[in-house]
């Protein structure tokens, strides 16, 4: 299973439909919503939490949150 | 020529997009201060003249990302934005969108919007348009939104005026409409119930009641019961609002893809060069390093000159006040009460300031973030948040600005947990403490040839104080069971160069809280001080007949004479009482009396440590002996001993003391509110005090 946590520096991928439920209202809000390109930029020196780039705007999420993000990978 | 009532307006925008620089530029220097009802989040005003005989009072609303709100700065928002009926509900809200990221600003911009309140925005940064690729067609975007947009860009003073202009004539709007009809797309059936309730509301007011459970006084008990029904299903309510979250956004793409281009291949990625250094394995660590060591050098370097210039400066005010009145009451009170109690508050601004300045330049350039990334997954094992950091360094300065600065962490378990260490952070009123004993007990040699054993000290006491912030913050991870789902996100803003005059607006604005925040209390607590050491019970008037009495025949001389009663008048006062009480229990210590007075004083603010004693020794030194506090400590004898009262074991376990104990009402009072109950500044006011009791025993017992 793909998700935004198993992107590799520099990736992209597409945030599926079905993420909707388990994707915290205020994340969505800054624009990280299904069926958009989210991109890995870098990820923290201990492996967490990484840093993203979606909807054009510049996030730094945890990696357990990013882990229940799934994604198709394009 | 006829004046017209001034226009309210409100300045909403997220974070980072420059919405502060308007309200500079708007402003200027009629901004105030004030605090919302009930709540300690600062409340930002300013006054703007639009044309001669029209003004306009801007407030600064918190940045949020949305009006639903996830912290107390944010829930401000929506407050000032339901309350129709407030005195201060604006007539005109400019919101503040940033040209980069004008698809999430529009985002809380249509939300704004909905609430069918006159509306203008401004977008910022503009004149950055042609370096990143972004074209915007102004006029048809304006049409969409049907509102009246400005280009600005508030660092260079564009635009200024035409927003001026702008909220000039959009007060005289009366209707406005809203952009995204949330109802039909969702549920129609629902939202048309739901607006039935009550006709003086919109639509998209109701809604934000429920789902934010925040109902104004404009609303009725009975419609209030009506509202609650709508809420029964929290499943389902929560899905509409995902649902509208993304139907705002398909709203916002369809209106950008007529209006904004952007060309991806001229944005220069210094960003990504910048990120690429700061987030670096082990570069990140050492800038971050460098960044803290050059904060602390500076805070101590750069402060002494001014600081020593303010000590003097209330001495010989002191001294003058002296020369000029007659004695008498009025005068100790004076200059044995007021003035060392304003000279106590006033000699923290240099080094309080130069924090703040670098807190501000940091937060400005965007690199605070950039460390919030380096150290979430390090303060996490401590069940702090990346955002702990912000905190951690504030408390240097004072914590209370820090305490309030947890504000931004999300999680309430990290964000208690910072709260409760955050006082153990090495504070600016520990300072003076600290450098008088140092100065007393710690001998003033040179260690390896080069470092002064005074100042390697010091930073021991520094690294003290951070250490057990980190140990008990582990220690409270481990035990603390608090319910707490932790959810974190932190934007990554774009790299700029601080503005100065964002920057010297938030130093003064920050001091200025400071000084009159914990000013207040510190100069009160000096006046009283001195009430408490200058006057006694029954038998303290006939002190000085009795030590006469006592004395007749012995050969002392007038001055020696003098001090004696001094010295008996304040063993017998109200604070010697006092301070003898408290004795049997600090005596394994290594405390007197006297030093007993000191600690009691300190539990209003460390910083009173310093001035206590001068009071202390003040009120027992005559007239004509000008030597320092200083002086005056190190001639002190322990009549038990015959030795110097502050030896080192003496000095050691006060340092100790002093680095643990929570001695600051300023702090509890502001934990108080931040945590709602009086719980946590009470385990903080015992636990420190146990902890600082038993660490000061074992190290009075080490060095005697």
């Amino acid at each position: 299973m793909n998700t935004i946590a198993t992107l590799v520096k520099g990736e992209i991928g597409i945030i599926s439909e079905e993420s909707l439920d388990v994707i915290p209202l205020k994340l969505l809000e800054m624009g990280c919503l299904p069926g958009v390109e989210v991109e890995l930029l870098q990820v923290a020196p201990l492996q967490d939490p990484l840093y993203i780039c979606v909807n054009g705007s510049h996030l730094a999420i945890r990696k357990e949150m990013a882990a229940q993000i799934k994604i198709i990978k394009s | 020529m006829e004046i017209h009532k001034p226009i309210k307006v409100a300045l909403i925008g997220n974070p980072n997009t420059g919405k502060t620089s308007l309200f500079n530029q708007l402003t200027g220097l009629t901004q105030k201060v004030g605090n919302y009802p009930g709540v300690t989040v600062d409340k930002k005003q300013g006054t703007c003249r639009l044309s001669i005989n029209q003004t306009a009072i801007i407030t600064d609303l918190p940045g949020t990302y949305s009006i639903n709100p996830t912290s107390v700065d944010e829930s401000i928002v929506l407050t000032s934005l339901l309350n129709t009926t407030d005195k201060d509900f604006p007539d005109v809200i400019v919101v503040v969108a940033d040209i980069e990221n004008l698809k999430r600003n529009l985002f809380l911009f249509s939300q704004v919007k909905d609430l069918e309140i006159p509306i203008i925005l401004a977008i910022n940064m503009s004149d950055q348009m042609d370096r990143k690729g972004i074209s915007l067609d102004v006029e048809t975007l304006q049409k969409e939104l049907q509102t009246e947009v400005v280009l600005i860009s508030a660092r260079k003073n564009i635009g200024i005026e035409a927003v001026k202009e702008k909220i000039a004539n959009c007060a005289k709007v009366s209707i406005t409409y809203p952009l995204c009809s949330i109802n039909h797309k969702i549920d129609g059936d629902y939202f048309k119930q739901l607006k039935a309730v009550s006709p003086n509301h919109t639509l998209y007011e109701l809604w934000l009641m429920i789902t934010q459970n925040n109902f104004p006084e404009s609303i009725t008990d009975e419609e209030k019961i009506k509202l609650l029904e709508f809420t029964q299903d929290v499943s389902m309510v929560k899905r509409y609002q995902h649902k509208e979250t993304i139907y705002r956004y398909q709203q916002i793409n369809e209106i950008l893809k007529r209006t904004y281009k952007i060309d991806r291949t001229k944005a220069k990625d210094l960003r990504g060069k910048l990120d690429k250094v700061f987030t670096h394995k082990i570069f990140g660590y050492v800038i971050f390093f460098g960044v803290l060591l050059l904060i602390f050098q500076s805070i101590f370097d750069w402060s002494t000159v001014p600081m020593d210039f303010i000590d003097a400066q209330f001495a010989n005010l002191s001294e003058f006040v002296t020369k000029q009145m007659n004695s008498g009451v009025l005068r100790d009170l004076i200059t044995d009460g007021i003035i060392p109690g304003i000279g106590g508050v006033v000699i923290f601004i240099p080094q309080i300031a130069i924090l703040f300045l670098f807190v501000a330049i940091l937060e400005e350039t965007g690199y605070m973030s950039r460390v919030v990334f380096l150290m979430d997954k390090i303060m996490r094992r401590y069940g702090m948040s990346g955002k702990s950091v912000i905190p951690l360094i504030s408390g240097t300065a004072c914590a209370i600005p820090a305490v309030m600065a947890t504000r931004t962490i999300s999680g309430w378990k990290e964000r208690l947990i910072t709260i409760l260490v955050t006082p153990f952070t090495t504070c600016s009123a520990r300072l003076p403490v600290y450098a008088i004993l140092i100065s007393l007990v710690i001998p003033d040699k040179k260690l390896f040839g080069y470092f002064s054993l005074q100042g390697f000290t010091l930073l021991c006491l520094y690294v003290l104080g951070f250490a057990i912030a980190i140990v008990s913050a582990f220690m409270l991870h481990k035990l603390l069971k608090v319910k707490s789902t932790s959810f974190f996100v932190a934007e990554m803003p774009n790299y700029k160069l601080p503005s100065i005059k964002n920057v010297v607006f938030d130093v003064i604005e920050k001091t200025k809280a400071f000084v009159f925040g914990a000013g207040k209390i510190i100069l009160a607590i000096s006046i009283l001080l001195w009430f408490l050491a200058s006057n006694g019970p029954d038998s303290f008037e006939s002190v000085a007949d009795e030590v006469t009495n006592n004395i007749e025949n012995s050969n002392l001389s007038a001055t020696e004479v003098q001090r004696k009663i001094a010295s008996s008048k304040l063993e017998k006062s109200y604070i010697g009482i006092m301070g003898k009480a408290i004795e049997p229990a600090i005596k394994p210590l290594g405390y007197d009396w006297k030093i007993g007075i000191a600690l009691i004083s300190s539990f209003a603010a460390r910083e009173v440590f310093v001035g206590t004693l001068a009071t202390i020794y003040s009120v027992e030194s005559d007239d004509d002996n000008t030597s320092t506090i200083k002086q005056r400590m190190r001639a002190e004898i322990n009549p038990e001993t015959g030795e110097k009262r502050f030896n080192l074991a003496v000095g050691m376990s006060l340092l100790i003391f002093y680095a643990f104990a929570m001695q600051c009402m300023g702090t509890l009072a502001i934990v108080k509110r931040e945590t709602k109950s009086w719980k946590w500044p009470m385990a903080q006011l015992i636990g420190m005090g146990i902890l600082a009791y038993v660490a000061s025993f074992i190290t009075f017992t080490i060095f005697s």
